[in-house]
């Protein structure tokens, strides 16, 4: 007992000496280490890189300088809660834990704390119904978005008819990857295809009952919902039964260089969506290049730029910091508040002539944040990987969702959470 | 000088049966829960409890009752994870299913939903015992986590098969859900934890706790002389699984209010509770809360450390922190094979003759 309270004091003294002189606070809670560090690092890395852009060329945001607090969670949800609590103290303005688990954990607590968090892409859907969910936000689009766009990516393959076709889904086995089951079996009654489920135990090394099944089955198409090493593992398999790559399609969290990379050739023609466009071809590389990369200050190891998932981290960054220009103008202020923050997020406008003037011209999709939407506008592209040129080609145009089908079930789900936490709606 | 019976005269049974015969020892432990009860909940905040106190009182109970099969029985278990996943998919379906139920009702309920359980997966320990009995507990675990993963009545039919806690109150002060106060989520799971320890402390000292060990001594021995193996294996299974359940209706429900059964009840948490018993001492309550403090606190104590105090990378520090507690964990079971307890113990002994050892 008395080494407890003993490791108790000194951990005590420990926290109490950090310094809290952060001007905008703006946490990260990344995992660069475990058997998703291969998909968090480059995210982590464009997040960070970003914020020291803002920071090194326009001194901060309104002219003040944002402090980032890295924190590292290892995609745990108990370290997850651990650097919630150590970070909020501290002014956070907002969240982006980049888990589903951890998302799912935080919803009631930054609700309570009147902190907004941001799930780009992931975490709960139906928290695109900013009626109920005040404080979440997962703009420009998300699961069941990407599968809407995935169905109508094959729909267009298919001359609009998926009729008797079969659609494998392998998918991690947790909140994440069975976010898109109802969408897609609600898509399956409207489009007439036979739907396969085939989940993954974390962490997802261990495939081959799976592959097996779809190498028996012959699905016309495989489906992907898959994070870490579970990627790559899949798309080995794939290339081991030879499944033609083209028909293997990846949700975003499923299409960066480092989930194609390890399996060579054979993963050349496999598909991904993404909410962005990849590659480095952007104007902001030349500012990147010149205020953080040579002036040694890149985040991590320094090697990621250009990525899937690093560029992913710059939208993340980018789209923070546009909203804390909205709150500033707003509120007249340069110093805001996490509450400032939001209303900054839910009036939130991305337009073609605002990326283009941050030097990433056509990158994500054009997008109006309300406050009773708070998922942004759902569009999506497929692109493809070329193996031998090692990089990926976009392949559509942004895509819409089927909002017919989606909103339904937002409202639906987002009712239910309402109804079971006594939440009362706004916006009205 | 301290911890010395020189000078106490016990004149009835009770009064030398107590568990803390020794008065210094006696009072060192009223000082700890006065302190518990009275000062910390006073001076905690947000993080001290989320952080530190809330993962260190459940997962000391989660060790208690692995102990008591484990330590005290001998029956080894690698189906902890499953068992508390059994106390939070139960915890929940009751605070869904009965609202107006006060949670504190909920969680024992939960407690003896997964004794029944546990006594079910303890059956094959009467025909198997060690090694074998490990990966039949295992079996256990991987069937439990399976089957709230593919069965969705369990977590209520939701689209992503998270369990989330709502708020539910203990005389009108939320101790689940979004709104809890950090006083109130500590004072909630301590007033479990004492009273466990409390119960286990005195099941070990009687003859349910005696008939245990005479079991994990020798059984053929322990059966000749009269304790029923199957009695004493099974309670061993139903105490040990309520104490787990107990601390797996607390995880989900009080501490991080939304579980996925795989990420948090997968295997590694098994070996957790496993490790902070061997590391804290078997066959010792102390052992268990001091198990439960290093494999808690630890890692946070480091995290502290490196990153807040010498500004390391995250990611280098998380490495080391790894690379530490695994070396001190080495270091420990080589300085003393029987745990924390029992450094604690000769630490006692040395305290008795200090400051004159001959």
């Amino acid at each position: 007992m008395k080494l407890k309270l003993a490791t108790l004091a000194l951990a005590g003294a420990m926290t109490a000496a950090a310094p809290a002189m952060a001007e905008l606070v703006f946490p990260s809670l990344s995992y660069r280490t475990g058997p998703y560090a291969a998909n968090g690092i480059p995210f982590a890395d464009g997040y960070a890189d970003y914020f020291t852009l803002i920071n090194e060329r326009d001194g901060g945001i309104g002219g003040e300088m944002i402090e980032m607090i890295e924190c590292e969670t290892g995609y745990n949800t108990e370290k997850g809660v651990e650097c919630y609590e150590s970070t909020k103290g501290e002014g956070s303005l907002v969240y982006q834990p980049l888990s589903t688990g951890i998302t799912y954990q935080l919803i009631p607590k930054v609700s309570a704390d009147g902190i907004p968090m941001h799930t780009m892409g992931y975490g709960r859907t139906s928290a695109k119904n900013g009626k109920v969910f005040e404080w979440v936000f997962n703009y420009p689009a998300n699961y069941w978005d990407g599968a809407s766009i995935a169905i109508k990516h094959l729909l267009d393959l298919n001359d609009g008819s998926l009729d008797d076709k079969k659609i494998a889904l392998v998918y991690h086995n947790s909140a994440y990857g069975k976010e898109p089951i109802r969408t897609l079996e609600e898509l399956s009654d409207k489009h007439g295809y036979e739907l396969m489920l085939l989940p993954v135990d974390h962490p997802g090394q261990e495939q081959k009952s799976q592959w097996l099944q779809i190498r028996r089955e012959r699905p016309d198409y495989v489906l992907m919902w898959g994070w870490g090493v579970m990627n790559q593992v899949a798309i080995q398999e794939a290339a081991n039964i030879r499944y033609p790559m083209e028909n293997f399609i990846g949700i975003w969290w499923s299409g960066s260089e480092n989930d194609v990379l390890p399996v060579g050739d054979g993963a050349d023609g496999y598909k991904a969506l993404n909410m962005h466009l990849p590659g480095a071809d952007f104007p902001i590389y030349d500012d990147l290049q010149t205020h953080v990369y040579d002036a040694g200050l890149a985040a991590g190891a320094g090697d990621q730029a250009g990525s899937v998932l690093y560029n992913r981290g710059l939208y993340a960054a980018m789209l923070a910091v546009e909203a804390a220009k909205k709150a500033q103008e707003i509120h007249g202020t340069s110093d805001i508040t996490p509450a400032m923050m939001r209303d900054g997020m839910e009036a939130l406008v991305i337009d073609a002539a605002l990326m283009e003037s941050l030097g990433l011209p056509s990158f994500g999709p054009e997008f109006e944040v309300t406050c009773e939407n708070h998922g942004g506008s759902g569009l999506g592209i497929v692109q493809q990987w070329d193996a031998e040129a090692e990089e990926w080609t976009q392949i559509t145009d942004y895509i819409e969702s089927d909002k017919e089908v989606i909103n339904a079930l937002v409202e639906e789900d987002s009712m239910a959470y309402a109804e079971e936490n006594g939440i009362e709606l706004r916006c009205e | 000088m301290f911890y010395r019976e020189a000078g106490e005269f016990r004149t009835s049974y009770v009064e030398d049966g107590q568990t803390f015969p020794i008065a210094f020892d006696r009072w060192r432990y009223y000082a700890v829960l006065a302190v518990a009860f009275l000062v910390v909940p006073f001076v905690i905040n947000d993080y001290w409890v989320n952080a530190i106190f809330l993962p260190f009182l459940i997962y000391a109970i989660a060790a208690i009752g692995l102990n008591i099969l484990v330590g005290y029985c001998g029956q080894v278990s690698l189906g902890t994870g499953g068992f508390m996943a059994v106390g939070a998919y139960a915890c929940y379906k009751l605070m869904t299913g009965f609202p107006d139920v006060n949670i504190f009702f909920h969680v024992i309920i939960a407690g003896f939903i997964t004794a029944g359980v546990g006594v079910l997966f303890g059956l094959p320990s009467l025909r198997i015992k060690g090694f074998y009995l490990a990966v039949a507990t295992l079996a256990a675990q991987f069937f439990l986590v399976w089957l709230f993963n593919r069965v969705p009545w369990f977590y209520n039919y939701s689209a992503s098969g998270q369990i989330s806690a709502p708020e539910r109150t203990v005389f009108g002060i939320p101790v689940t859900g979004a709104a809890t106060d950090a006083w109130a989520t500590y004072l909630f799971c301590l007033v479990f934890v004492v009273a466990l320890a409390w119960i286990a402390r005195n099941l070990t000292r009687g003859s349910v706790g005696r008939k245990w060990m005479a079991i994990r001594d020798m059984d053929i021995a322990a059966e000749i002389i009269g304790v029923n193996p199957l009695t004493a294996k099974l309670s061993a299974f139903a105490v040990s699984s309520f104490f787990i359940g107990v601390a797996g209706a607390l995880f989900f429900a009080v501490y991080l209010g939304a579980v996925e059964v795989g990420e948090a009840f997968g295997i590694q948490k098994s070996f957790l509770v496993l490790f902070m018993i061997i590391i804290g001492g078997l066959g010792s309550i102390f052992g268990a809360f001091a198990g439960a403090a290093f494999m808690v606190l630890m890692p946070v104590f480091l995290k502290n450390v490196l990153v807040g105090g010498l500004g390391w990378p995250t990611d280098l520090a998380a490495h080391i922190e790894f690379i530490i507690v695994g070396a001190l964990i080495v270091t420990f079971l080589v300085a003393e094979p029987h745990g924390l307890a029992q450094l604690w113990r000769v630490a006692k002994e040395k305290l008795r003759l200090w400051p004159f050892p001959y």
